[in-house]
């Protein structure tokens, strides 16, 4: 009998198992809807990038309504994890089930990359709110840029610490797309500049422990290390280099800005005083636009908004207002057609999208932590305007 | 006498091994479910693969008993195999490709095997888990070859047999996967229900006595985990080949603990355990993902408490009752599903 009874149980689950497929396969479709289909990790390593895209999206549709153009705005969260296969499914779920007009958000390099041929098949924009490798937006036509490259600050940096006494960098960065990219870019502006990279070390991107490449970058004795790790990161890579040490030593921190990210830097330490890194935003961009901008994020969600919460506030900027310019015709092309040289403050300051390469120009920033009125900032000194992606100016 | 217990025990295993009527409803409810649903083909793949995954671990737990948490080690080698033939144009083929990488990952089931069958289940554990953090350090070290963490670039699956393109909707990788799952599935029926598949079982119950009565423990666990890396070789290379992607997320630990909760929802030991316990497991998932994509983890960790707590066979108890119903107005009452205290069979 016991056979029979297993049997059974499989015809019982069969039906449950019919059933539950039919789950969430019944799309509504609105002529009057605009949908956004929103793919970030909220959870995993990455959930921090995922949190404050979500946050500056909800924040700017409150502050700005949910109507465009007659059509009602409608924004689908999901979670990938940072993993690109869950992205992929995702954006194809979201494309053909819930016929989304547009795929917007991915933290992470790789998940970019993973929706790119589903933008190019279904000829919908695919925003990239976040992930910062400079040829992100060659994958597919349809890719627009709202977030930043690597080369655009690592490049800036690399000169910047030529012509400043900086003679001799260790490098640490994060193995993957765009850690090489910062590391590639800084490297060849430095040396261009007459510097010298004494030490050069890679870390996991997974296994955030500092503290054994810390000890080489001391022992190495530079001038300064030139850190790139993902936002998220910069927290314990700054408790371990004053843990080490390296502070007292005279080691300055420089990098491009995600080090320094405005989301962690509140708690980071007195070790991170005086960290020069070239960046696209700060919190304390003296701007009326920005200053408006944080004090909102910092009454609603209680925390200070980084250049993750900029890009995805750009990010759905640039959405409503290509629906406005194109008068609300909701298919891809006409709405690329309208991103495309778009232009508008940002609370980062002036930024526009390349009509060329579909990607963001922006000012770039030197900044050095200090701290107004007792808490840690990155203050900016100096300006680059409108710097393009040198990723790309060079081909 | 002896003939007659012989020919006694020939005949229950004839029994089980039979095709019962719900089996064949089974697969046919799987093809419809695959045809009602033409939008849904990406999930419905994952669910495929997952299933096929966790058969694969079923056969090495349920079966024989040996615990594993470094399933995902097999795994990661299929599809980097898998990834790796195709993005260097070695075979063309996705079906030559995946058999080459189920071999592949078969090698290393084998080569591993003598470690793991060695101590008990805490050791294996370990060991289990060790091989696969270690294959996984490894992909990371040789980014050159791998690509690290950005993933394998360059991966082109051709149409499968020269004729079927992988679309962007999954169809093809649909249709391929259920196939590829069904034959694994049938050729391990008839592993389980072979004197081999019964010498596992007396293994699994009691080794020392199996040792006794002259079934050869070490020889047979050694060839079940080979197989068993045969098939989590093919889990992934199907991976790789329906989704383009091979990155070090396939060797993660998280693939591992996954497949052990759904053996834990579907149950351990009965070929369709594994098969259930993805669907159910995937389901909730998307469920709760669309429900809350920020605290998902916290209602799947709760639900598997509750599934723990409460117990397998109550919750079969209850659903079951409507197609009891149905069965009882069907059948009359012999059909009527009784709920039985162990795992048969």
């Amino acid at each position: 009998m016991g056979g029979w009874q297993v049997y059974n149980r499989i015809a019982g689950f069969m039906l449950l198992g019919a059933v539950a497929a039919g789950v969430g396969s019944c799309p509504a479709s609105a002529e009057d809807t605009f949908k956004i289909g929103l793919i970030v990790p909220m959870t995993g390593g990455q959930a921090s990038t995922g949190k404050q895209i979500d946050n500056a999206i909800k924040l700017y549709m409150q502050q700005n309504g949910d109507t465009v153009a007659g059509k009602k705005i409608e924004v689908i969260l999901k979670d990938d994890a940072a993993l690109p296969d869950n992205t992929k499914r995702l954006a194809q779920e979201l494309i053909v089930n819930d016929k989304v007009n547009v795929i917007a958000g991915f933290g992470v390099t790789p998940a970019a990359f993973a929706a790119a041929p589903l933008a190019t098949q279904g000829k919908i924009p695919e925003v990239v709110m976040a992930a910062g490798t400079s040829i992100i937006t060659e994958k597919s036509p349809y890719i627009v840029r709202t977030s930043f490259t690597l080369p655009q600050s690592s490049t800036i940096i690399g000169d910047w610490a030529a012509k400043n006494g900086i003679k001799k960098v260790a490098t640490l960065t994060s193995d993957y797309a765009p850690g090489n990219d910062a590391l590639a870019s800084f490297k060849e502006h430095f040396t261009a500049g007459g510097g010298e990279i004494v030490e050069e070390v890679k870390v996991p991107l997974a296994n955030p422990d500092f503290a054994p490449f810390l000890q080489r970058m001391k022992d190495a004795k530079p001038d300064a290390i030139f850190v790139f790790v993902p936002a998220g990161q910069g927290g314990n890579f700054m408790k371990q280099y004053a843990e080490r040490g390296l502070d007292k030593s005279g080691i300055r921190v420089i990098g491009p800005g995600d080090v320094t990210d405005d989301d962690l830097l509140k708690d980071m330490g007195d070790a991170v005083l005086g960290a020069v890194t070239a960046h696209i935003y700060s919190a304390a961009h003296p701007s009326e636009k920005n200053k408006a901008f944080v004090a909102a994020y910092e009454k609603a969600y209680g925390s200070r908004p980084g250049f993750m919460a900029v890009g995805g506030y750009d990010g759905i900027h640039l959405i409503y207002e290509a629906l406005k310019k194109d008068g609300g015709k909701p298919d891809g092309d006409s709405l690329l057609a309208a991103m495309k040289g778009l232009a508008w403050e940002s609370p980062r300051g002036p930024i526009s999208i390349d009509p060329e390469t579909r990607d963001i120009i922006q000012n770039v920033y030197i900044r050095k932590v200090e701290k107004v009125n007792g808490q840690l900032y990155n203050v900016e000194f100096e300006t680059f305007n409108a710097v393009k992606d040198p990723g790309k100016a060079k081909k | 006498m002896t003939t007659n217990v012989q020919s006694d025990v020939a005949y229950h295993a004839r029994q089980h091994g039979r095709w019962h009527w719900s089996e064949f409803a089974y697969w046919i409810a799987v093809l419809a479910v695959g045809l009602a649903f033409p939008s849904r083909y990406l999930i419905m793949t994952e669910i495929v693969r997952l299933a096929l995954f966790a058969l694969s671990l079923d056969l090495i737990l349920g079966y024989a008993g040996i615990v594993s948490l470094g399933h995902a080690a097999f795994f990661g080698v299929g599809a980097y195999c898998a990834g790796l033939l195709s993005a260097h144009g070695l075979i063309d083929e996705p079906l030559l490709a995946l058999i080459v990488s189920g071999v592949a990952a078969m090698v290393l089931g084998f080569v591993t095997s003598f470690l793991v069958i060695r101590g008990a289940d805490l050791t294996r554990l370990m060991v289990t888990l060790g091989i696969a953090l270690l294959l996984e350090a490894l992909a990371e070290r040789f980014s050159n070859i791998t690509g690290g963490t950005d993933g394998l670039q360059g991966i082109d699956i051709k149409p499968l047999l020269g004729l079927f393109e992988f679309d962007m909707f999954g169809r093809t990788g649909f249709f391929y996967a259920l196939a590829v799952l069904f034959v694994l599935f049938l050729l391990a029926r008839r592993i389980v229900h072979s004197p081999f598949g019964l010498s596992l079982r007396a293994i699994k119950n009691n080794p020392l006595r199996a040792a006794a009565i002259g079934i050869p423990v070490n020889r047979r666990l050694i060839a079940i985990y080979t197989v068993a890396a045969f098939y989590a070789g093919i889990a992934g290379a199907l991976f790789t080949q329906t989704t383009a992607l091979a990155s070090l997320d396939v060797f993660a630990f998280d693939k591992s603990a996954d497949l052990m909760l759904v053996l834990v929802i579907g149950g351990a030991g009965y070929l369709y355990g594994g098969l259930i316990g993805a669907l159910v497991f995937r389901m909730l998932q998307e469920v709760f993902q669309t429900i809350t994509p920020q605290y998902w983890m916290f209602w799947i960790g709760l639900v598997l408490v509750v599934i723990v707590l409460v117990g397998r066979q109550r919750i079969h108890a209850a659903a079951l009752f409507v197609p009891n119903l149905i069965l009882k107005q069907l059948a009359g009452r012999k059909a009527v599903v009784a709920l039985s205290d162990n795992e048969a069979p």
